[in-house]
């Protein structure tokens, strides 16, 4: 199974682990994540306005090159994927958008939405398959209570992004069970960690991140999972009560026993 | 060019006349406590143009852009593309900018994710 990949500026740098444990994960799973060549940065946050064109084309470039790859577009970063799903519906969608842009790419790039854009959870739920991934677990992680943190981008607007049912998801307490953990339930799981505001605000953040971190010590987690590099950030630095989180690729790479193949190179 | 209620309702794509005025938006706001005009007051102040205390207030730069009003509108009003769309004229006038590079280095901390940065130049800088 061959994939489109963009990892994005934070995979690169900050949140390197998230990116080596997940293609650690997927070579074990036999899947095989392509780098788009030359990628831009998708800006972090989709600009929700009808008259927006140059925020949105890096995007473009990669889906462009995706569809000419033959192949979807994986990502694994929440705001890549939120960033660049949305723009995909509005190539798909909006005449009047994708021709302006279209004014902007190189002659033999022209797009109009081919691309399939994935969530690597996505890959692993419906293309892998939860109950074949757990067969493929080695080190099952027994007894280990965590909370899913899915946080906005994954989810909204949910009829963009259709990951998963945008109020009471379950795509990350599954592939917590496939990994052999317990997932727990809790009320702040898709609500949001205040983000950029830790550059703006930073009461913000700190108010935000501690309520959803206070929400799933309240129901017994243990650690957290997460897709997303700020989420991550928020929820480990700015939140008042202490948790773990963890990228799920860690535990994923944990579960998959190619955790330290990721961490000393793949 | 001024910044008046036809410009603010083509940028957005937001029809205000859907909303009937539940509050939900609000409701559900995570940053709420730090605004001082909410996501229902964006809507009605926008359908009746008045934009002026909009345009100056730090609310602008306090929504999250989380999308939990656009997600529960039960109107699909979506207040947060108003706040958007108030935001991006403000910061698309010359010098209006809400995040110069220049103040970014005193913001920083070493585990500060990119993401955070471009993030904030997207929402703040033109």
């Amino acid at each position: 199974m061959k994939y489109s990949y963009y990892p994005g500026c934070t995979l690169r740098t900050k949140a390197e682990i998230l990116n080596r444990y997940a293609l650690a994960s997927a070579k074990a799973l036999g899947i095989e994540l392509e780098e788009v060549e030359n990628w831009q940065c998708c800006g972090g946050m989709y600009t929700a306005s009808t008259d927006e064109i140059a925020t949105k084309l890096a995007s473009v470039r990669a889906l462009a090159q995706a569809r000419d790859a033959g192949c979807d577009l994986v990502t694994l970063c929440s705001a890549c994927f939120n960033v660049i799903k949305r723009v995909n519906e509005d190539a798909r969608t909006n005449e009047n958008f994708i021709t302006k842009v279209n004014n902007y790419m190189a002659p033999d790039m022209e797009y109009h939405g081919e691309t399939n854009v994935l969530h690597f959870l996505e890959v692993l739920r419906d293309v892998i398959g939860f109950d074949e991934l757990k067969k493929k677990v080695v080190n099952p992680l027994t007894g280990r209570k965590i909370g899913a943190y899915y946080g906005c981008l994954l989810l909204r607007p949910g009829e963009v992004m259709q990951l998963d049912d945008p109020e009471n998801p379950k795509v990350l307490e599954e592939f917590i069970r496939a990994i052999g953990a317990t997932p727990v339930l809790y009320g702040q799981r898709n609500e949001c960690c205040g983000g950029y505001q830790t550059l703006n605000e930073k009461s913000i953040a700190v108010q935000r991140s501690s309520a959803v971190v206070e929400s799933a010590l309240s129901q017994g987690a243990e650690c957290l999972i997460t897709a997303c590099p700020l989420c991550r950030y928020n929820l480990a630095v700015n939140a008042a009560p202490q948790i773990p989180v963890y990228y799920f690729t860690e535990l994923l790479a944990e579960a998959l026993g190619v955790k330290e193949v990721a961490e000393n190179g793949n | 060019m001024a910044i008046d209620r036809e410009m603010i309702l083509q940028i957005s794509g937001v029809n205000p006349k859907l909303c009937m005025k539940c509050g939900k938006c609000s409701g559900t706001c995570p940053a709420y406590d730090g605004m001082e005009y909410h996501p229902h007051q964006f809507v009605s102040m926008v359908e009746n143009a008045n934009l002026e205390p909009l345009l100056a207030s730090e609310s602008l730069y306090t929504c999250l852009s989380c999308m939990a009003c656009i997600q529960r509108c039960p109107r699909q009003v979506e207040p947060a593309k108003l706040i958007e769309a108030v935001r991006l004229a403000v910061i698309r006038q010359q010098g209006c900018d809400h995040l110069l590079p220049d103040e970014l280095p005193a913001l920083l901390d070493p585990e500060l994710p990119q993401q955070a940065i471009v993030t904030a130049f997207r929402k703040y800088k033109k």
